[in-house]
């Protein structure tokens, strides 16, 4: 047993990408396939107001609303923001401002961009225009943003509108990438590390002394820190097992192949593993195993028969 | 000095400790479980407390900051869940886990409640991670950041002849300059105000991205006595959310803030303290107003949120601060305020108080 040492901070990039697919329902339907055509439509509530971006229930009575309404594609910035460096997937990639745009004939107002030269040439009250994308799919990027317009308000008064378009588009994918650096803090590094040099360490809870394997830093029963390194195994004993007849994709493992938990020598509870070197149906719960480690893995690959007699039930009934 | 303190609610409730990390700029070093851990034994100790004998744990973070499904999970070993415990967790700010802490003693199910909440904004850039929590139609494709709408907000504060830059800067700098004396914060002194982040906010308008972890316990009753010398009674609490499209929004004000303090009482007598969830300058100019808060007002003499702002804890902070200044007896009654969404889109307003004296 050894004092855990000061850690080495270890990194990894760790990338979450999400393409969530999600159905539009009949207004954002039509909201969106409008801006792929080139039209701008609104919602108007019971008490009149034309609500640019639409939405389906009324903010303030939360009744149900379908009534669309056409408006122009010209309007007045209501506040703005100079972007002096855009960030990633941001509209353009020159700065630009934010802006709330209230379009002619919008009682409401429309976040966007806006492309402008500086700072010194927006302001509250300017007069803006939609640019189209010159692509256009059912999104709100199929403005692509706005630009300053010193032409004539198109007529105030909204138009009524069916909502109706040839093709509609009824669903979007929302595409998200976010990019983390991921540090698995000081419990964790450790186990990392011993792993690198083919051994298994867990902690030791001062409290309970139950011996932890994988680490995490802390008793989950205790709820106090585990300092204590201790090395576990190599060998162990299968608690449970399962035989697993469905192959997954990218994973180069034939099928059947048994997946078990295995309680290493020394550790407090069970980790998980494959079994390997000894057919599938004669995998058995008190099975002896050691880990089989691969060139350059960094987790054993799979376990194996060490050749042992069987463990007593007693020996392990506490770990399954 | 107050009166004589009434509750409107079924049982008096009280928040009887507080506890928080030192709030940094990165803990690479630490998991979150690590980082929160020692922050729960503080609480837990100043009550005399121990984890199995809390009647209902709640906690607040977010898988977005994390970047893994189901995070919470890995810290509730810092809390001792086995053998099983009463639990429960909110994806945003403790803050509201609080409430629901609250409600949960209100229900007479539990005495005590044990309440945390931590982010670790350092892995990530939450510039970015936030504009995921925006609505995935109209704003969430076009990335806008936390900064940039924080921005659209100012700029019609100053349209409105509401603030202007130099008001802005002397709330970050008595921000800065009240955090000197918070050993927690992160930000602390003379801090310079910087260039433009996203115009009209510049770097010392917007707070500092750090990590960290705050918890604390509430108490009903009697018990609240006992574990604590002068609890911070919780005389009202409420909560409110206003429409998620900013175009529909008055920028320059906050509704669902005035309506919620209302409910918890705020403008029954008046507070000494107030412990603001205003990320950005121009926020506490928009709260201040929400709230009635006149110049007597002590507001976020922790340092507030310019000074640390670890993500679903700041919230919650908000009221352990309040909170301890009651327990100290540097204040008798105090509202604390916690936000979330874009452009204090849901904000919660706590009135806490002290035992007339
Ligand atoms: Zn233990």
């Amino acid at each position: 047993m050894t004092a855990a040492s000061p850690p080495e901070v270890l990194r990894a990039p760790l990338v979450v990408e999400f393409p969530f697919t999600r159905s539009l329902g009949p207004v954002q339907s039509a909201f969106l396939t409008g801006l792929r055509d080139s039209v701008v439509l609104g919602v108007k509530t019971a008490d009149g107001r034309v609500l640019v971006p639409p939405v389906e229930y009324d903010p303030v009575t939360s009744e149900e609303i379908r009534d669309l309404v056409e408006v122009a594609a010209t309007g007045t910035v209501t506040t703005w923001a100079w972007n002096e460096r855009p960030r990633p997937h941001q509209p353009l990639d020159t700065p630009f401002a934010w802006v709330l745009v209230k379009l002619d004939g919008a009682d409401t107002a429309l976040l966007h961009a806006l492309d402008a030269p500086g700072p010194e040439a927006v302001s509250t009250g300017m007069r803006v225009r939609v640019r189209w994308a010159a692509e256009r799919t059912g999104a709100i990027t199929d403005i692509a943003c706005f630009e300053p317009y010193d032409g004539p308000a198109a007529a105030a008064a909204p138009a009524p509108h069916d909502g109706v378009f040839q093709d509609p588009v009824t669903g979007i994918v929302a595409e998200a990438r976010l990019d983390y650096t991921y540090s698995p803090g000081r419990a964790q590094t450790a186990y990392i590390n011993a792993l690198s040099e083919q051994r298994t360490v867990g902690e030791r809870c001062p409290s309970c002394h139950k011996v932890y394997v994988p680490p995490r830093g802390a008793c989950p029963t205790c709820g106090v820190a585990t300092t204590d390194q201790v090395e576990v195994g190599p060998a162990g004993t299968v608690t449970t097992f399962c035989i697993v007849n469905i192959k997954a994709r990218n994973l180069d493992i034939e099928v059947p192949y048994v997946y078990a938990h295995i309680a290493l020598d020394g550790a407090g509870l069970a980790l998980h593993g494959r079994i390997g070197g000894i057919p599938y149906d004669q995998v058995r719960m008190g099975l002896r195993v050691e880990p089989v480690w691969t060139e350059g893995g960094r987790h054993p690959d799979h376990y194996r028969p060490t050749g042992e007699p069987d463990a007593d039930y007693d020996a392990y009934k506490e770990l399954i | 000095m107050t009166g004589p303190r009434t509750s409107r609610y079924a049982r008096d409730v009280a928040v009887v400790a507080f506890a928080q990390s030192d709030h940094r700029r990165r803990t690479d070093e630490l998991s979150e479980v690590e980082m929160v851990m020692p922050v729960l034994h503080r609480v837990l100790a100043a009550t005399g407390l121990k984890a199995g004998e809390i009647g209902f744990t709640c906690s607040g973070s977010s898988d977005y900051l994390a970047g893994r499904a189901f995070s919470f999970t890995m810290t509730l070993d810092g809390v001792g869940a086995w053998p099983p415990i009463s639990e429960s967790h909110v994806e945003t700010d403790g803050a509201w886990a609080l409430h629901e802490a609250w409600v949960k003693l209100q229900t007479g199910e539990a005495d005590t409640a044990l309440v945390y909440a931590y982010g670790k904004s350092s892995p990530g850039s939450v510039r970015d991670v936030l504009t995921r929590q925006l609505d995935p139609y109209y704003l969430a494709p076009l990335w806008p950041d936390s900064v940039a709408l924080a921005a659209l907000q100012a700029q019609a504060l100053l349209d409105a002849g509401e603030t202007d830059e130099p008001a802005l800067a002397a709330i970050a700098a008595r921000s800065r300059a009240d955090a000197a004396a918070n050993p927690h914060a992160q930000l602390r002194g003379d801090v310079p105000q910087g260039d433009y982040q996203v115009r009209p906010l510049r770097t010392g308008d917007c707070p500092p991205v750090g990590d960290g972890a705050a918890a604390v316990i509430l108490a009903a009753g009697d018990l609240a006595r006992r574990l604590c010398e002068r609890p911070a009674w919780i005389t009202g609490i409420d909560h409110r959310i206003e429409a998620h499209g900013l175009g529909l929004r008055d920028l320059t004000d906050s509704p669902s803030t005035r309506i919620a303090a209302r409910h918890a009482g705020l403008f029954d007598a008046p507070v000494d303290t107030a412990e603001l969830h205003a990320p950005f300058s121009s926020q506490e100019v928009v709260l201040r107003k929400a709230l009635g808060l006149g110049d007597t007002v002590a507001v976020n003499p922790s340092g507030g949120p310019l000074a640390a702002n670890p993500m679903m804890a700041a919230g919650l902070i908000r009221i352990g601060e309040a909170a301890a200044r009651i327990h100290r007896g540097a204040s008798d009654r105090a509202v604390a305020h916690a936000t979330s969404g874009p452009c204090l889109q849901q904000n919660l307003v706590a009135v806490l108080e002290g035992d007339a004296r």
